[in-house]
Parts: C-alpha cells; sequence; structure tokens
C-alpha cells in the first residue's frame, strides 16, 4: 500500500497545486508539503526494510487488464528504493529552486513537475512490462512541457527534439515486449506482461539479442548513450533550472535502472554479447561528453555534456556484471544526481542574477560571491572525481570493477579522469576566477545556501561514508553478478564471435 | 440482330473515357469539365454492360445502376459547388479559385 | 600516546573547516591563531609520538590503527587505518616542523592579503592532506591524501586568482599531476585485481608470493605508480608544472612545492619498496628517471633569472636525486634527503619571500644586486641555504645526504658509472647555480635601496630553518668520517638495508670527488659572476650561447612539445566540434524531413486541372505497369 502512496502523494499534491495555483505560494507549498510526506515513507521504508538479505522489501499486484495479462503490479527492492529517495530529494530541491524562477502559471508548473517526480517513482517500481511503459511515458509528457512552456530561448526547439528521441525510442521497446510477451505465450501458453513469469523465458540467441536491443532502445536514449546523447545538451541547456535537475538526476537514471532491471535479467546473454559494445560506447561517452564539455562557452551546457561523460562511467559499471562496478553505478548514479543537480541549481542561480549563461561574460566571481564560489568548486571538484566525494567513491568501484574485465576499458575510462579535470578546473576558470567582470553579483539568500547546503552534506557523506547505501543495494547487485556469472557459462553463441570480431 | 463483338463496345467505352480525359484536363470551364467527368463515368458504365453481356451476367447492370445514382449524386453536389463558385468569384474558371496550395 | 596519532591530521583538518565556515567573520589575529596553532599543535602531538616512538618503540617498530570503514564492497574493504613506522614518523616530523615554521612565517608575510582566512584555510587543507598521505594504511586512503594535496597545490597556486596568468598555473599544475594520478589509479585497480587488497602491508606481503621476480604484471604495477609519482614530484617527463606553479605565494612555494607535497612521490616508492625490488627494471626506470630530471633541471636552473624559477628546477634537480636514491636501494638515503632538503629549500625560499619583499616585489635577479649589506640576516640564511643546497662539504646537511646517494648510486649493485657520474655533474651543476643566486641577489652593486627589515615571525623560523641546514647533517655521517649511523639506524626499521659491494678506500676517494665537484661549481660562479661578471653576458651573446641559454631557459622545450602535440590540438579540436558533430547527422535528418515536406507542399498548386492531371497520368502510369510487367 505505501507503495502506491509514494506515487499517489506526488501527483494528488500536483492536482491540488494546480487546481489552487492561483496564488503562487499555496502551489508551492503545497508541493513541498507532499513531498515532504513522500519523504517520510521513503524514511519508513529505508529504516523498517530489516532483514536485508531479501532482495524484494515489499509488493503490490493485483489484476489491471486480465485479458491481455496485464497486472498492477508495484515492487521495491533496494536499488528501487535509493533511487526513490534520490527522486524524492531532487524533487524537493527542484521545488525550492523554482521558489523566485518560475513566476509564470506556478500551479500547471508544479503539476508537470510532481507528475514528472510520480512517474519516475513509478518507473523504480513497476514489475509488470506495461505498466512500466506507462510510467516511462507519464514522465515524459510533463517533462516535454516543463520544457517547452517555462524554458529559455530555444525551447521548443528542445522540446520536440527531447519529445521526439525519448519518444522513438520508447516505440522500440515496445516493440519488445509485445514481442516478449508473444514469445512466451507461444512457449508457455500463458500470455503475461509480469516481470517474474517473463525471466527466463526461453531465447533463441538472435530474438533475445533483438528483443534486448529493443529494451536498449529507450535505455540508451535516456542513459544516454554516445551517439544517441544529442537530444540531451539542448533539452538540459534550454530547460529551467528544476527542469535540468529532474533530467540530469533523475531521467538518466531510468535509462540505467532500466539496463539493471529489465536488460540484463531477461537476456543474459545477448547482455553479454553486447557488452564489448557497451564498453567501447561508454568510453567513447566519457572522453567525447568531457572534451565536449570543455569546448563549450554556454555555461549550462558545459555541465550538460558533463552528464554524457558521467553516464559513460554508468554504462561500463553496469556492462562489467560485477558486483563491485554494479555498487559502483548505484553510487555513481546517486552522486552524478546530487552534485550535477546542484551544478544546475548554480548555474540557475548565476543566470537569474546576470540574466546570462555565456561563460564569455562571466569572471572574478569569486571575490563576488565566495560562498556561491565555494559550493561551486566543491561540486566541480565532486564532477572530476576528488577523492572524499561521493563521484569518487562510485568512479573508483566502477573502474576496479571493470578492470578485471578489460583492462583497455580502465585504462581509457581513467584518462576520462584527467579529461574531466580539464573542464571542470576550465569552468572555475572562466566563472569564478580571472579579473572581475562588470556584473554585480548578489551572494546566496538563506534559501539557495540551504539547497546547496544540503547537497554538499549529501555528497560528501555519501563520499566518506557510502556503505548504508552500499547495504541496501547489496543484496539486488549480488543477485545480478551471480545470475549474470550462470549466463556466461551458457554463453557460446555466433553472435558473441561476430561482435567480438567487430570490437577488437 | 446478332450481338457486336464485345471489343467493339469496349473501344467505343476506351475512346469515350479518353475523349472525357482530354476533355477534363483542356477545358477552363467548370461546368464543362464536370460534363467530361459524366462522360468519363458514362464510358465506364458502358464498359460494365459490355462486360455484362459478354459474360451472360446480370452483373454489369447492377454496376450501371450503382453508376448512375452516384453520378446523380456526384452532379447535384458539383453543381451546387459550381454554384457556390459562381457567387464568389462570378466566373466559371477553374483556375481562379485556387487558393488553396501547399 | 600513539592512539593520539588521529590528531595529527585532524587538527589542520579541524583548522580548516573552521576557517573556511567562519574565516571572513574572524579577525586576523584569531586567524593566525587558528591556522598556525592548529599545525602547531599537530606538531607538537607528532613530537610526542616521535619521541615515544623512539624512546619506547612500539612492536617491531611499527603500530596500525584502524579507525573506520571506508566502504565494504564485494571484498574492497579499505579502511580509514593509519599505519606508523619509522618512515611515516620521519614524514611526520618533517612536515609537520617545517609546515609549522612556515605557518607562522606567513602570518607576517601574507598579513596584509585580502585572503587572510582564505589562504590559512587552504594551508591547513593542505597539512592535513600531506600527512593522511604518510599515514594512510591503505593506497586508497593515501589516494585521498594524494589528491587532497594536490587540490591544496591547486587552490594556493591560483591564490590569487585576478591574475589569468596564476589560474593558468594552477590548471596546469593539477592536469599534469592529474595525468600521473589516473596512472596511478589504474595501478591501484591492478594491485587490487591481482592481491585482493589495497593495504600497503598485506600488498608488500603477498606481491612476493604471488608474483615471481620481475614478473610482467609488478613491473607494470610499478611503473603505473611510478608514473603517479613521476607527476607528484615532477619529473621528467611531468615535471613542467612546477616552474609555473611558482606563482602562488612564496610560502606555498616553500611548504607545497620544495619541501613537502612535492616529495610525495618519493615517499610513495619508498612506501612500495617491496614492489619496486620485484621490479628490477621498474626500480631502475626510477634511478634513470632521477637521473636524467636531476641533470635537466640543473642545467634549466643555472640560465634562469626569476630567483623563484630558479629555486623550482632546483627542487625537480633535488628530487631528481631522491628518485636516483630509490632506484639504487638508497632508499634511507633518498629519505635523508628529503628531510635536508626540506630544510634548506624551505629556508632558501622564505628567505627568497623576504628578499623579494625587500626589492618590492621583483623577482627578476639580474636587477637585484648588493643585498648583503642591506638586508644581512637575510643573506645569512640564504648563504647556509644555498651552502646546504650545493652540498658545500663536511658542514652542510646537504652534503652529507647527497653523498649517502651517490655512495649507493657507485657502490649498490643497483648502481653503476653512469648513474654516479650523472650525479657528480649534477653537483657541479647545483654548486654552480645555488652560489650563483648568492652572488646575483646579494654580491656586486645594489640596483635596488630598500630598508625592509623583516619581522619576528619571518626571522625566527629563517634562523631556525638555518641551524638545521646545517646540524642535521651530522646524525648520519659516511663510515670512513665517523660511526655516527643515527638516521639509517632509524629507518632500517621501516626500509630494507641496501647491499654495499666497496670498500672503505673508495668511500674515501668518492667523497674526495663529490666534495671538489660542488667546489668546482661554486668557483665556476664565482668567476663568472663576481670575478669576471662580463664572462657569462659574452657567452651569452654568441650565437650558440644564447641558443643554449634559451633552450635551458624554457625547460629543455618540453612545455613547446606539450602545447603543440597535446594541448592545441585538443583544444582546436574540441573547439571546432563544439557544436557537436554528431548533431550534424540529426539534424540532417530533420533538414532532410523539412525540404521534403516544402516539395511535396509545392505539388499542391491549389489548381484543379493540375490534379487531374496528375490523377490521369498516375492511372496511364498504372496501367502501362500492369500491362508491360
Amino acid at each position: 500500500m505505501i507503495l502506491i502512496l509514494l506515487i499517489v502523494v506526488p501527483f494528488l499534491a500536483g492536482l491540488l497545486a494546480w487546481a489552487f495555483g492561483k496564488k503562487a505560494s499555496f502551489a508551492r507549498w503545497i508541493s513541498l508539503v507532499g513531498l515532504a510526506i513522500d519523504t517520510l515513507l521513503v524514511a519508513i521504508l529505508w529504516f523498517g526494510a530489516g532483514n536485508s538479505n531479501d532482495v524484494w522489501l515489499r509488493s503490490v499486484n493485483f489484476a489491471w487488464i486480465p485479458q491481455f495479462g496485464i497486472s498492477f503490479h508495484l515492487a521495491l527492492d533496494g536499488l528501487g528504493l535509493v533511487l526513490i529517495a534520490l527522486s524524492v530529494f531532487l524533487g524537493i530541491i527542484s521545488v525550492a529552486v523554482s521558489w523566485t524562477e518560475i513566476q509564470d502559471r506556478v500551479g500547471f508548473f508544479h503539476f508537470n513537475l510532481l507528475t514528472v517526480v510520480a512517474g519516475i517513482i513509478g518507473v523504480f517500481m513497476a514489475l509488470d512490462l506495461i505498466l512500466f511503459y506507462f510510467f516511462w511515458e507519464i514522465m515524459l509528457v510533463p517533462m516535454y512541457f516543463l520544457i517547452a512552456i517555462w524554458g529559455h530561448e530555444n525551447r521548443l526547439y528542445a522540446a520536440v527534439k527531447f519529445f521526439l528521441f525519448t519518444q522513438i525510442g520508447s516505440l522500440f521497446m515496445l516493440f519488445a515486449m509485445v514481442g516478449l510477451a508473444f514469445i512466451h505465450y507461444q512457449s508457455t501458453g500463458l500470455f503475461t506482461f509480469d516481470y517474474f513469469k517473463l525471466l527466463g523465458t526461453p531465447l533463441t540467441p538472435r530474438i533475445s539479442l533483438l528483443l534486448a536491443l529493443g529494451f536498449l532502445g529507450a535505455f540508451a536514449v535516456k542513459l544516454p548513450i554516445f551517439l544517441l546523447h544529442t537530444w540531451l545538451p539542448d533539452a538540459h541547456t534550454e530547460a529551467p533550472t528544476a527542469g535540468s535537475v529532474i533530467l540530469a538526476g533523475l531521467l538518466l537514471k531510468t535509462g540505467a535502472y532500466g539496463i539493471i532491471r529489465f536488460v540484463l535479467p531477461l537476456f543474459p546473454g545477448a547482455s553479454i554479447d553486447l557488452a564489448p559494445v557497451a564498453m567501447l560506447f561508454g568510453v567513447l561517452g566519457i572522453i567525447y561528453g568531457a572534451a565536449m564539455a570543455f569546448a563549450q562557452t554556454d555555461l549550462k551546457r558545459l555541465v550538460a555534456y558533463s552528464s554524457v561523460s558521467h553516464l559513460g562511467f554508468v554504462l561500463i559499471g553496469i556492462f562489467a556484471f560485477n558486483e563491485l562496478a554494479l555498487q559502483g553505478t548505484v553510487l555513481q548514479m546517486v552522486a552524478h544526481g546530487v552534485s550535477t543537480g546542484a551544478l544546475f541549481v548554480l548555474v540557475g542561480m548565476i543566470q537569474e542574477r546576470i540574466h546570462t549563461r555565456d561563460m564569455g561574460q562571466m569572471g572574478g566571481f569569486w571575490g563576488k560571491a565566495p560562498v556561491l564560489a565555494g559550493f561551486a568548486m566543491l561540486f566541480a571538484l565532486a564532477s572530476l572525481g576528488l577523492p572524499g566525494t561521493a563521484n569518487f567513491a562510485g568512479e573508483f568501484l566502477i573502474l576496479a570493477g571493470v578492470y578485471p574485465v578489460s583492462v583497455k576499458t580502465t585504462a581509457f575510462a581513467a584518462a576520462g579522469l584527467v579529461f574531466s579535470a580539464v573542464y571542470c578546473l576550465w569552468m572555475m576558470y572562466k566563472v569564478f576566477f580571472g579579473p572581475s567582470s562588470k556584473e554585480t553579483l548578489p551572494d546566496l539568500s538563506l534559501r539557495e545556501l540551504s539547497i546547496v547546503f544540503i547537497s554538499a552534506v549529501v555528497i560528501i557523506w555519501i563520499g566518506v561514508h557510502p556503505q548504508p547505501i552500499l547495504n541496501k543495494t547489496a543484496a539486488v547487485m549480488k543477485n545480478t553478478q551471480s545470475n549474470m556469472a550462470a549466463a556466461h557459462h551458457e554463453n557460446t553463441l555466433e553472435t558473441r564471435f561476430v561482435l567480438n570480431k567487430l570490437i577488437r | 440482330m446478332p450481338a457486336p463483338p464485345f471489343e467493339y463496345g469496349l473501344i467505343v467505352a476506351g475512346i469515350l473515357f479518353g475523349i472525357g480525359a482530354v476533355g477534363l484536363l483542356v477545358r477552363k470551364n467548370i461546368i464543362f469539365m464536370l460534363m467530361s467527368i459524366e462522360i468519363m463515368l458514362n464510358s465506364a458504365a458502358l464498359a460494365f454492360i459490355v462486360a455484362g453481356s459478354r459474360w451472360g451476367k446480370a452483373d454489369g447492370q447492377v454496376m450501371f445502376i450503382f453508376i448512375l445514382t452516384m453520378a446523380a449524386a456526384e452532379l447535384a453536389v458539383g453543381l451546387a459547388l459550381v454554384l457556390q463558385l459562381y457567387n464568389t468569384f462570378r466566373s466559371l474558371d477553374s483556375d481562379i479559385p485556387s487558393r488553396m496550395r501547399g | 600516546m600513539f592512539k593520539l596519532i588521529w590528531l595529527v591530521p585532524a587538527l589542520p583538518l579541524f583548522g580548516f573547516l573552521f576557517l573556511t565556515v567562519l574565516g571572513s567573520r574572524l579577525s586576523k589575529p584569531a586567524i593566525s591563531y587558528i591556522g598556525a596553532g592548529s599545525v602547531g599543535l599537530s606538531a607538537l602531538v607528532t613530537a610526542a609520538i616521535a619521541y615515544s616512538f623512539i624512546t619506547s618503540p612500539p612492536d617491531d617498530y611499527r603500530i596500525a590503527f584502524i579507525f573506520a570503514d571506508w566502504m565494504n564492497v564485494a571484498g574492497f574493504n579499505p579502511k580509514f587505518g593509519i599505519y606508523l613506522d619509522a618512515l611515516a614518523v620521519v614524514m611526520i616530523v618533517v612536515i609537520t616542523f617545517v609546515g609549522f615554521l612556515i605557518h607562522v612565517y606567513s602570518t607576517e608575510y601574507m598579513g596584509d592579503d585580502d585572503g587572510y582566512a582564505r589562504f590559512f584555510a587552504y594551508m591547513n587543507l593542505f597539512m592535513s592532506s600531506m600527512l593522511i598521505l604518510v599515514l594512510a594504511d591503505n593506497l586508497l586512503f593515501l589516494y585521498l591524501g594524494w589528491e587532497g594535496v594536490g587540490l591544496s597545490s591547486y587552490l594556493l597556486i591560483g591564490f590569487w586568482y585576478t591574475d589569468p596568468e596564476n589560474d593558468k598555473a594552477a590548471i596546469k599544475a593539477f592536469l599534469v599531476t592529474r595525468v600521473g594520478d589516473a596512472a596511478f589509479a589504474v595501478g591501484l585497480f591492478l594491485l587490487f585485481f591481482h592481491l585482493g587488497t589495497l593495504n600497503i602491508q598485506e600488498i608488500l606481503l603477498n606481491a612476493p608470493q604471488v608474483w615471481a621476480m620481475g614478473s610482467f604484471v609488478a613491473t607494470a604495477a610499478a611503473l603505473l605508480l611510478l608514473v603517479g609519482a613521476v607527476g607528484k614530484s615532477a619529473q621528467l617527463p611531468l615535471q613542467v608544472w612546477l616552474p609555473d606553479a611558482m606563482a602562488g605565494p612564496t610560502p606555498v612555494s616553500a611548504l607545497i612545492h620544495a619541501a613537502t607535497m612535492v616529495t610525495a612521490g618519493v615517499y610513495l616508492i619508498a612506501r612500495m619498496n617491496g614492489l619496486y625490488i620485484l621490479a628490477p627494471i621498474a626500480q631502475s626506470f626510477v634511478a634513470y628517471i632521477g637521473m636524467f630530471t636531476l641533470l635537466l633541471a640543473g642545467f634549466s636552473a643555472i640560465v634562469q633569472t626569476d630567483l623563484k624559477r630558479a629555486l623550482a628546477y632546483s627542487t625537480i634537480s633535488q628530487i631528481g636525486y631522491m628518485f636516483l636514491a630509490l632506484g639504487v636501494d638508497a632508499w634511507s638515503g633518498a629519505l635523508f634527503h628529503f628531510a635536508n632538503h626540506a630544510f634548506f629549500k624551505a629556508l632558501l625560499f622564505l628567505a627568497a619571500g623576504a628578499i623579494i619583499n625587500s626589492v618590492h616585489h621583483e623577482q627578476d635577479m639580474l636587477k637585484m644586486g648588493g643585498l648583503r649589506k642591506q638586508i644581512p640576516l637575510v643573506f645569512w640564511v640564504f648563504l647556509i641555504g644555498a651552502s646546504a643546497l650545493a652540498a658545500l662539504p663536511f658542514i652542510t646537511n646537504g652534503f652529507y645526504s647527497k653523498d649517502l646517494i651517490l655512495w649507493h648510486a657507485w657502490a649498490s649493485p643497483k648502481g653503476n658509472v653512469l648513474l654516479w657520474a650523472g650525479g657528480i655533474i649534477g653537483a657541479v651543476l647545483t654548486g654552480l647555480y645555488a652560489y650563483r643566486m648568492v652572488f646575483l641577489v646579494f654580491f656586486g652593486e645594489a640596483k635596488i635601496v630598500t630598508d625592509y627589515k623583516p619581522g619576528p615571525a619571518i626571522s625566527i623560523p629563517l634562523v631556525i630553518l638555518a641551524f638545521f641546514s646545517i646540524f642535521s647533517g651530522f646524525i648520519q655521517m659516511p663510515e670512513v668520517l665517523g660511526q655516527t649511523q643515527l638516521f639509517t639506524e632509524f629507518t632500517h626499521t621501516a626500509l630494507p638495508v641496501s647491499r654495499i659491494l666497496s670498500g672503505h678506500t673508495t668511500e674515501a676517494v668518492l667523497i674526495i670527488i663529490a666534495s671538489a665537484a660542488s667546489l668546482i661549481g661554486l668557483y665556476i660562479a664565482y668567476k663568472a659572476y663576481i670575478k669576471d661578471p662580463q664572462l657569462a653576458v659574452n657567452l651569452l651573446k654568441t650565437s650558440p650561447g644564447s641558443a643554449l641559454n634559451n633552450f635551458f631557459f624554457h625547460g629543455w622545450g618540453f612545455d613547446f612539445v606539450y602545447y603543440t602535440f597535446i594541448v592545441d590540438p585538443f583544444t582546436h579540436l574540441a573547439r571546432a566540434g563544439k557544436n557537436d558533430v554528431i548533431d550534424y547527422f540529426y539534424q540532417g535528418i530533420a533538414y532532410v524531413m523539412r525540404k521534403a515536406n516544402y516539395l511535396f507542399g509545392e505539388i499542391q498548386t491549389g489548381n484543379i486541372r493540375n490534379y487531374a492531371m496528375g490523377l490521369i497520368f498516375g492511372a496511364l502510369l498504372t496501367v502501362a505497369a500492369l500491362v508491360f510487367s
């Protein structure tokens, strides 16, 4: 029941905010209260989880459209819990950061914002494929509105681009879902979209690869992987600050989550086949994203491209298939969500003050707003993976896990550490150091200070003490590792041979 | 009287259709264009009759009735449109109402 | 007593946190007390620990503490733990002691700066990270300190951030060392994968059992760590950042870029000595890198005109000696030279700071001169420092440590004549550039008049450091000169003892040669800068002379090569692809769609007869296709 509440509460709060949105502060407060209730629910789940050896903490399952074998099946495991906690946290940050930035159609804005959050929470719990698809689409449409209505100069272009990319990707996923259900029906006579029932459906290698690619179609766009990433800089840059936070912090994570939850368990053989390709794309993403970030003159775009780089680490971590790397991806996801979210928040604050994102017009802000600059430095350092921040813990675990699988990947990804330092320091230099520009720049207000301060505490806390999170996800990741290891033995496929030939 | 060979009928139908098509293309007056369409329709109807008599089936004549009905309906709508066009443009030139373009 | 060891890095960390949060609201004296006081307390704790370590040593001269788990994932279980042995004790004593003196010096030197609190916050952060680096019991915790010192170095080089040159130097320092750090990180993955742990003692214990002598993996591991060490310690080919790092305030140059941080690489290799013994190829790499670096930097040091840059090159050169020592099994020798170098190089930099203050922030030595009479105290301590740097025989600490290294370079089974000769040539160069600085700055005609008088916070640290620059050498004598070998006796509880193949006669001869080398350097400097100042000037006028001067001056063209082949291509490529080449593909799709839309829109003329024509021709074509197919 608590799982349904987790989704319903933010959605209802959003509806209320829209209905009574005439008075802006009411909409803001109602959103905050809704998310606060959600925080409470997450806390209940987190601390009341008890024995962490069970993979699944809670579940809800009842028939929805039984004719088609579709059920309303929600279940929560450690991975989902961690990501939901992140969603609620970033949801609150988003509401807080929009407090002064959004002045137009406030009620509708909060409705969209909270619906996205509700959809994302649903994605992290849905265990029926169609239900998953339903939530997947729910988070898409309000996001489109967030960009298209409250975005910056080029918002329509960015919104349409975002929508087209993700929608085409989702289409492939839908095909693959239906295909999988039909194959399952043919072999067992049971037509169902239930995750557990579909696990272990016997598939020929070719079909398995095709279906896996179908699912990856949606997840790879969201993640995003190299070559499919070009919607991201536009969408992130043009979105309002809250939209960027949600996009970078949460929407990208749904891609990674989808791969861990669906692609690996449903198609273990195909995943192993695809691993070398995924590693290649991951490394290309890391380096290309970092180089692109360095080249940008638009501050927000720089931060956006850094996401491409960071999510490359997540991709190689997932496809290493071992607990070390998978746990690393969890930390990396949380760390990226909080640190990049905070960077977007800071960029938003700068833009609110000087009305531009052009780094050519910035400089010397350290002297004018030392608190803002200090926090920017902290998050930039987190972004470049300084030990003691959560990002370091994530990246280090990922690379330590990838090393046994592929030394080459590890080496190139480690080179990515240098490139990430390039753009982070370049950003600090262009914005905060150097000769002072003419703009006046008031330092942080109390509201802004508390937003970034909490983010900073989280980043450092996880950096030096990641164990609480790692404990939550340990059971899931152990399970994934052993499943993949079992599949590894069975996997002697021609496709693998072909793919390896392509890569090596 | 022996029936003429059905090829003759088809040829006549084809010629009629050609006349109608050419008329449709070369005429600018909407009334004439409508008449050309009628000719084409009737040529098709003739072809059905001929084919029906060739196979000794009533289907051809059934189709003829259909076409006749359709032609009447079409003409009714067509003439109404022509009247409207004439009211609007004070002309029957088909090139004048050409504002609906891509 | 030893339990208190956590306070050593923690006190400066508290100082950092306190100054970061409240720095802007505190008065200057309060900032001084917190900034320097935290380091002073840390030094006191260190002194107490060192005292009890020597008088009542723990079992086997080593003791480990574990304070908390960092993380625990699938057998990967690094901890926040401290490992204390003779090596760590020497390091923390030198770091906290020299660090404290430099903090005291800074209270006066930085007294007028707007960023006073910020400065001490960064300095405290540095102290904390550096102490973590040398105390960590596992490589991941060490890596935390390692990156922490890199960060504070970056922050302090760019301390005066309004000047873009300083910021660029800071970025350069961070990036160049980061290249080494990335390799270091890969080394950690390798070690963890093969040995299943990152605990240093366990690695040293397990490595010989897992790897055979000279095995490929062991060599790879040692080389990867070496790249990290080379980056941090500014050795070939990653030495380019250190001369530029002089953009930072002078106390920073003294503390970070001379006395402590840049020797982190030396510490790392000394700490992982077992690994390098397993990988002789990697170890000989260490020796040759050291030798080539010390020569290259020595040649660059003799042509610098900027006082601080000259000192920076001398630092690179002296760390080259330490690497040479590590490469020839002179583990204790490297450590001894580190300690002595920390004293005299900190002294030189702090004195240089006083000089620069006295001549109104002029750093060009050619514009100074004759300062001997005007700032006598600074002259004397600088002279002592330079003599120690030049290893003036018998009376300076630099002589004893350098001699220990050269002796091993000759007599150790891993040493050879080439390494030794490189060291001797380096010694001549060292004598030359050390006294060149003294003669250019303090002798000759006075070009700038000054009435500068260093206050007690500057002069007392200078005097203390000068004292140690002489007397710290006497605790470790060559065997032919005396039986005082306190230092190596102590460090041999933590570091391997090296084999020596030659006898006392050879040692005596080598000591004479080394002494002569240093005196030759002194003589050349005297000849060229006092006796016949035109000599150097005339030499520069010849075209090979000026070409060589230029070549050395710019650090043997390393910067040029890196900029031409790495930095510029990367920058230009990235800038050229700024709009994301890949997006052109998607924009292309969108473009084609839009064009197609327009094209098909053109067909819609609005003219009925056109449509009819299209219909009929379409019908004809269909019929034709059916008939002729």
